[in-house]
């Protein structure tokens, strides 16, 4: 840690909300700091894609190309996840509430090439983010069109987000518009600026080199 | 002269309320090399465990306060309800009390007697502080340059610095202040009482001409509006500098 | 200016140039909010200060106001600082007189 002048008084807001007592400690990874708020974070403007012109793909490395409006995206099955969520940018917000289709149930939609071992999802707005395709299969990925039971408001990521809890949320990528499988790995938006090609929170792979 | 990039360690020697929920601050620097009405300076806090935030504050005080020996700036801070650093500054900070800053900074948005007028001034809410600093400036500078105020606020209680801006506007300088209150108004109000608009800002900006070189500093919405009202109004973009933050203010 | 709120009034979290000073003096070595920079995809040139920016997330990123683009991004990771300035042609940074 460089030289900083410790402020008197200062502690910061970390631990002023749910407190980081017993049970909840174990469930918050490391570094991070538990928050019952839901921080807006940007990179950009807030897309506004009516929704009948939204659509969700699937292609790439696959037999052929899928594609569902939002109608038909809403058709899919779809089911209730509650799971805790880690901004690199240190909160922690356990317990949030979501509904949406599973990455698997979209997948099952296509044949994957063999050689694919890679998703990039992709935006609107142009953000994008990698995972290797196992961290999204198996019930470790879904698109969420719901938070708390009401429709994803926009500057969450609504219509539509990408929701991986087991990594840092900016592998959730808001406003998804699709997966694209590619047998090469493709560093996004944040990975190629410094972060983590993973992003594990757990073993606190916030930076590349950590 | 080379931007002040590092970290210097301020200590507070004086701490005034402006109104309820605004205070402001006086800050020592031992290397404080000046400063251009407009300029902003950064604070960083660290906790303990080394967790540390930053924020930015407009400095308040004209340049020509600085030139005093300790080199002292003011800096006037909101107090935000969950404001991580705001409620600090506001409920723990006390004169004699140190922190980090880092500055001045900016070099776009600064105004000097020298560079002339008129002058139009618009301020939402706490954005009136840059502003203040250049008002300030103006009068040490025994500058007679044409020059209007337009401020925004939700109330009377809430108008920053009133007392000073009264005296400024009295002095016979040239200086307009004018106020609309958003969402209350004491009795017998018979100024502006509402929002920014072309309406108002074409009002006020009529007696400084197309010429005028604007600034405006403030929420976001507020700023953007005003700006694409005054370049409605002909204004060259050029001529209209603009400074957002967050939604304090009306 | 106080950033210390996540969401200004419009709900984009934007601010401009201004608010990240010290941060491009810090990366630059040299005081940026006055300097012109020149939008590598639309050629739009706007004083540093004068770009939208948005900076409550894992990095920072400025984009054009003209056309929207990114401009540059920068991160602040754990021992050093990345910057990605493909988005800007040509920053105009003034030399102090001789």
């Amino acid at each position: 840690m460089s030289e900083r002048y410790v402020t008197r008084g200062f502690v910061g807001r970390r631990g002023t909300e749910d407190g980081g007592a017993g049970d909840l400690r174990g469930r918050t990874p490391p570094g991070q700091y538990l928050t019952s708020d839901f921080p807006v974070l940007s990179a950009g403007p807030t897309p506004r894609t009516p929704l009948d012109r939204w659509s969700f793909r699937i292609e790439g490395l696959v037999s052929g190309p899928v594609e569902w409006s939002w109608d038909e995206f809403l058709k899919l099955p779809a089911r209730d996840w509650v799971v805790d969520i880690s901004c690199v940018t240190k909160w922690t917000h356990l317990d949030m509430r979501w509904r949406g289709p599973s990455v698997d149930t979209l997948l099952e939609s296509v044949d994957i090439d063999p050689k694919a071992a890679f998703a990039i999802a992709y935006a609107d707005g142009g953000y994008t983010t990698n995972l290797p395709i196992d961290d999204v299969l198996n019930g470790q990925a879904f698109v969420a069109y719901e938070y708390d039971g009401k429709p994803l408001a926009p500057e969450h990521g609504g219509p539509a987000r990408l929701v991986v809890p087991a990594r840092y949320f900016w592998k959730s990528a808001k406003w998804v518009r699709g997966l694209r499988l590619q047998e090469r790995d493709e560093p996004g938006f944040w990975e190629s600026l410094g972060y983590h090609n993973r992003g594990d929170q757990w073993l606190e792979e916030r930076y590349s080199g950590d | 002269m080379a931007a002040p990039i590092q970290w210097q360690l301020a200590t507070v020697t004086g701490v005034r309320d402006e109104t309820a929920s605004v205070r402001s601050f006086t800050l020592s620097m031992p290397a404080w090399p000046g400063h251009r009405a407009g300029q902003h300076v950064d604070i960083r806090l660290t906790a303990e465990d080394g967790y540390s935030v930053e924020r930015s504050y407009s400095i308040a005080s004209a340049p020509e306060a600085a030139a005093q020996p300790g080199g002292s700036v003011e800096i006037t801070v909101e107090r935000i309800p969950d404001g991580e650093v705001s409620a600090f500054l506001h409920d723990v900070v006390v004169p004699g009390d140190r922190f980090e800053v880092r500055g001045p900074i900016g070099g776009y948005f600064v105004w000097e007697a020298a560079l002339g007028g008129p002058l139009l001034l618009v301020a939402g809410g706490s954005g009136v502080v840059p502003l203040m600093a250049m008002l300030r400036h103006r009068a040490a500078a025994g500058s007679g340059v044409p020059a209007r105020l337009l401020y925004s606020s939700r109330g009377g209680d809430e108008i920053i610095y009133r007392p000073e801006l009264d005296e400024l506007a009295a002095d016979g300088s040239g200086l307009g202040v004018v106020h609309t209150l958003t969402r209350s108004q004491p009795p017998g109000w018979t100024g502006y009482a509402r929002r920014i608009d072309e309406a108002m800002l074409s009002e006020v900006l009529r007696p400084l001409g197309a010429s005028a070189r604007v600034f405006i500093c403030g929420p976001t919405a507020l700023v953007e509006n005003a700006a694409n009202a005054l370049v409605r109004l002909g204004l060259p973009a050029a001529q209209v500098r603009t400074e957002r933050f967050g939604p304090t203010g009306t | 200016m106080d950033d210390d709120s996540v969401m200004d009034s419009t709900g984009e979290g934007r601010v401009d140039g201004n608010a990240v000073g010290g941060m491009l003096a810090m990366v630059f070595g040299h005081e940026m909010t006055a300097a012109p920079g020149r939008c590598a995809h639309c050629g739009t040139i706007n004083e540093m200060g004068a770009m939208h920016v948005y900076m409550r997330g894992p990095g920072v990123v400025v984009r054009c106001p003209a056309c929207g683009e990114v401009v540059l991004r920068v991160v602040e990771a754990a021992t050093a600082t990345f910057l990605d300035a493909r988005g800007v042609a040509f920053v105009r940074i003034e030399r102090e007189s001789a």
